[in-house]
C-alpha cells in the first residue's frame, strides 16, 4: 500500500529529509499542501531544528505557511471575541469545537493548525436564541434552498453553515456531536456538563480533553470526508500524548468512550493511529478488543481508511484510493441516516450538482 | 497558449526536473463535453481547480491570472503588494494601483524608456531586508491602454488581444531581454508613486507625507494582514526609505519625462 508517503516520512522522521533532493522536496512540499500539512511540516521541522537544513526554496514555503497559520491563529481569535458577544446576547455559553478550540485553549495541534471555520456546540434549547443573535451581530445563513434548508434542520446535528456579512468568517453552530438521524447517539447534555473554561478567556469554553478526543475521533471515522483526514489523524496524536499519558488516563479514556457510546470510533483512532502514523499505542487496542469491528470487516475497513488517511495527492494514490475514498464517502453517508433517507439525499444531490455544473458552466464560458 | 509562452517567455530558461519548483499549474480543456461545445480552458493548481473555466481561447490569461494567485495566495514571506514595479541604475520605482488606474499602461511604457520590468503586477518584498524579488512576467494590458501601448512603444512586441474576459480585452506586452535575464537581481526600494490617468490632464508629481503614503500602500496589499507585525515593521521601513509622490497624467510622454528627471536627480 501507500504508505510510503514523502510526507508522512518527513512528519514521522524528520531527520530522513536532511538526506531529501530537491524533487522529493518538491514532492513533500506539495502534499503537505494539500493535505493542509504544510504548517505542521513547518513546526515538526523547526521542533528538531532542521529547518535550516532545507534548500533556500523549501525555506521560503515552510516560512509562507507559518506566516499564514500565525495569521490565521490571530484571526480565529478576534473572531471569537465576536461570537462570543454574540452568544452572551443570547444567554447562552460559547463551547468551542476542533480546531477554534485547540486555539484558545492552547493545545499542541493550534501550532500546526490550519482553519477554515469555527465550530460551536450549544444546548439545542438554546438553539433559536443563539441563531437569532448571531444573525443580530452579522451573521447570515448560506443554505441555498428550501431543501438545503430542511435536510440540516430535519436530520443534522448542526444549523447550514453561517457566513458573516463583512468579514466572511464561516460558523458551524452544532446541537450534537453527530446527526440525529446516526445510528451512533451521543447525549450532548453529557458533554456540556463536563466542559472547561479556556486559559485567559474563562468565557470561552472548550469540550473536557477526553471529550475532544472522542468527538475528534467520531468526526473523523464517522464522516464521509475524507479530504483532511490525515491532517485530522495527526491532531488526534497531538491530543493523546497531550492529555493521555499513564495507564489511568487510558482507562478513563476509555470508560467516557463508553458512557458517551463512543467507543468504537475510539477503536479506530488507537487502531489508525498505531498502522498510519506508528504511534505506540498498540497496548490500548487489547483494552478495546471488545469493542473492534469482525476481522472480515477490518480487513476492509483497514484498505479503506489507510488509503483515506494518505495525503490527498495525486501522487500517494494507488489503483485502489479511489474507491476507497468513494466507499469512505457513502459509508460516512450511511452512517448519518438509515437507508431510506440516504438514497433520496444521494439522489437529489446529485441531481442538484448536475444541474448546477450544466448551468454553471454556461454562465462562465 | 503555447504561441503566448514561447514568444511572451521566450528568454526564460526551461529549467531541469532537479531546479525546485514552487507550484505545479496546467491550462488544460476540461474533460467531457465542453472539449469539444464552446470549448473552454480550466486552469488546474496541482489537481485543484481553484476557479472557474473560462472560453477555451482565453487560455494564456488564464494562465497568467493562475500565476499570479498562486503567487498571492502563498507567497507569504513576501510582503505582497498590488502594483507595478521597475528598476534604473539600482534604484526600484513602485507604482502601487488598483486595477483600471492605468498603472500597467505607464509600466509598459516605462520599459519601453529603457526601464527594467521587475513585475507589472506584484511588488514582492522581502521583509529582511526590503529588497524587490523580480518576477520579468509579461506586462498584461487592457482596453485601450492596448492600442495606446501599441503606438508609444511600436518596437515592443505586445500578443494579439483576447476578447470578452472578464477583464474586457486583454493582451501582453513582452518583457524586455534585460528584464528576462535579469530576473534574479532584486532591488531596494527608492521611489513610490501612485499613478492616476487622468484625460487631458497636465502631469504633476504631488510629494506625498509618509503617514499618507503608509495608509496607501496598506490599502494596495494583498497580505498586509497576513504578516501581522512583520508587515507593519516592513512597510514602516520601506516608507522610511522611499520618497513618495502622487502622480496625475494625461500624457504617457509628460510623465515619463517627470520621473525619468527623478530619476536622474538622484545622482542616477
Amino acid at each position: 500500500m501507500t504508505s510510503s508517503c514523502t510526507l508522512v516520512e518527513a512528519l514521522l522522521q524528520p531527520l530522513k529529509t536532511t538526506r531529501y533532493s530537491i524533487p522529493e522536496w518538491e514532492l513533500c512540499i506539495r502534499q503537505a499542501r494539500a493535505s493542509q500539512l504544510l504548517a505542521r511540516l513547518a513546526t515538526t521541522l523547526e521542533d528538531e531544528q532542521l529547518s535550516q537544513h532545507a534548500p533556500p526554496p523549501v525555506q521560503a514555503h515552510l516560512l509562507a505557511a507559518r506566516q499564514h497559520q500565525a495569521h490565521l491563529s490571530t484571526a480565529i481569535r478576534n473572531e471569537v471575541t465576536y461570537i462570543e458577544t454574540a452568544i452572551r446576547a443570547a444567554g447562552a455559553q460559547v463551547v468551542l469545537l476542533k480546531g477554534a478550540a485547540y486555539e484558545l485553549a492552547g493545545l499542541s495541534p493550534s501550532r500546526s493548525r490550519i482553519y477554515n471555520d469555527i465550530d460551536l456546540l450549544v444546548a439545542k434549547d438554546k438553539l433559536e436564541d443563539i441563531e437569532i443573535n448571531l444573525m443580530l451581530h452579522g451573521w447570515s445563513s448560506t443554505s441555498q434552498d428550501a431543501y438545503d434548508e430542511r435536510y440540516y434542520r430535519q436530520w443534522m446535528h448542526e444549523i447550514p453553515p453561517m457566513r458573516h456579512i463583512e468579514r466572511h468568517s464561516l460558523i458551524d453552530v452544532h446541537h450534537n456531536l453527530v446527526p440525529e438521524t446516526s445510528a451512533i447517539r451521543v447525549d450532548p447534555a453529557k458533554l456540556l456538563k463536563e466542559t472547561r473554561s479556556c486559559p485567559n478567556n474563562p468565557e470561552i469554553h472548550v469540550l473536557a480533553p477526553n471529550d475532544m478526543i472522542l468527538h475528534s475521533a467520531v468526526h473523523l471515522f464517522n464522516d464521509g470526508e475524507f479530504d483532511h483526514a490525515l491532517r485530522d489523524l495527526f491532531d488526534i496524536r497531538d491530543l493523546v500524548r497531550e492529555t493521555v499519558r499513564s495507564s489511568d488516563d487510558w482507562k478513563r479514556l476509555i470508560t467516557r468512550a463508553e458512557e458517551l457510546g463512543l467507543q468504537r470510533p475510539l477503536y479506530y483512532a488507537v487502531r489508525y493511529l498505531n498502522l498510519v502514523l506508528h504511534e505506540e499505542v498498540a497496548e490500548h487496542l487489547d483494552s478495546l478488543r471488545t469493542h473492534a469491528p469482525s476481522a472480515t470487516k477490518l480487513a476492509l475497513l483497514d484498505r479503506m481508511f489507510i488509503r483515506g488517511l494518505q495525503p490527498q495527492h495525486a501522487t500517494c494514490d494507488d489503483f485502489a484510493t479511489g474507491i476507497a475514498r468513494f466507499s469512505l464517502y457513502i459509508r460516512g453517508h450511511a452512517l448519518r441516516m438509515p437507508l431510506r433517507l440516504l438514497l433520496p439525499h444521494l439522489a437529489k444531490k446529485s441531481r442538484k450538482r448536475l444541474l448546477n455544473n450544466l448551468i454553471g458552466t454556461r454562465d462562465a464560458g | 497558449m503555447t504561441e503566448g509562452l514561447l514568444t511572451l517567455y521566450n528568454q526564460f530558461p526551461v529549467e531541469p526536473p532537479t531546479t525546485f519548483s514552487d507550484f505545479h499549474i496546467e491550462v488544460t480543456p476540461p474533460k467531457g463535453l465542453r472539449r469539444w461545445i464552446r470549448p473552454q480552458s480550466i486552469f488546474v493548481f496541482d489537481g485543484e481547480i481553484p476557479f472557474k473555466p473560462l472560453a477555451a481561447n482565453q487560455a494564456f490569461a488564464l494562465l497568467e491570472w493562475g500565476m499570479n494567485w498562486c503567487i498571492y495566495n502563498h507567497a507569504h514571506h513576501f510582503l505582497i503588494i498590488h502594483g507595478a514595479v521597475l528598476e534604473r541604475n539600482g534604484k526600484a520605482i513602485l507604482l502601487p494601483a488598483p486595477s483600471g488606474s492605468g498603472k500597467s499602461t505607464l509600466c509598459g511604457a516605462l520599459m519601453s524608456r529603457d526601464w527594467r520590468l521587475l513585475s507589472d503586477e506584484l511588488i514582492l518584498i522581502d521583509p529582511d531586508d526590503g529588497k524587490i524579488t523580480p518576477l520579468g512576467r509579461p506586462v498584461s494590458l487592457k482596453n485601450r491602454s492596448i492600442d495606446v501601448l501599441r503606438t508609444f512603444a511600436p518596437g515592443h512586441y505586445i500578443s494579439a488581444p483576447i476578447h470578452d474576459t472578464a477583464k474586457g480585452s486583454v493582451a501582453h506586452m513582452k518583457s524586455t531581454s534585460d528584464s528576462m535575464l535579469r530576473v534574479d537581481e532584486r532591488v531596494a526600494p527608492h521611489w513610490v508613486i501612485f499613478p492616476q490617468y487622468m484625460e487631458n490632464q497636465e502631469a504633476t508629481l504631488t510629494p506625498l507625507g509618509k503617514t499618507d503614503v503608509f495608509m496607501a500602500l496598506v490599502e494596495n496589499a494583498f497580505n498586509y494582514n497576513i504578516l501581522l507585525e512583520k508587515g507593519f515593521v516592513s512597510l514602516a521601513r520601506l516608507v522610511d526609505s522611499i520618497t513618495g509622490f502622487k502622480a496625475t497624467y494625461g500624457s504617457l510622454d509628460q510623465v515619463i519625462t517627470h520621473i525619468d528627471q527623478l530619476a536622474d536627480e538622484s545622482g542616477g
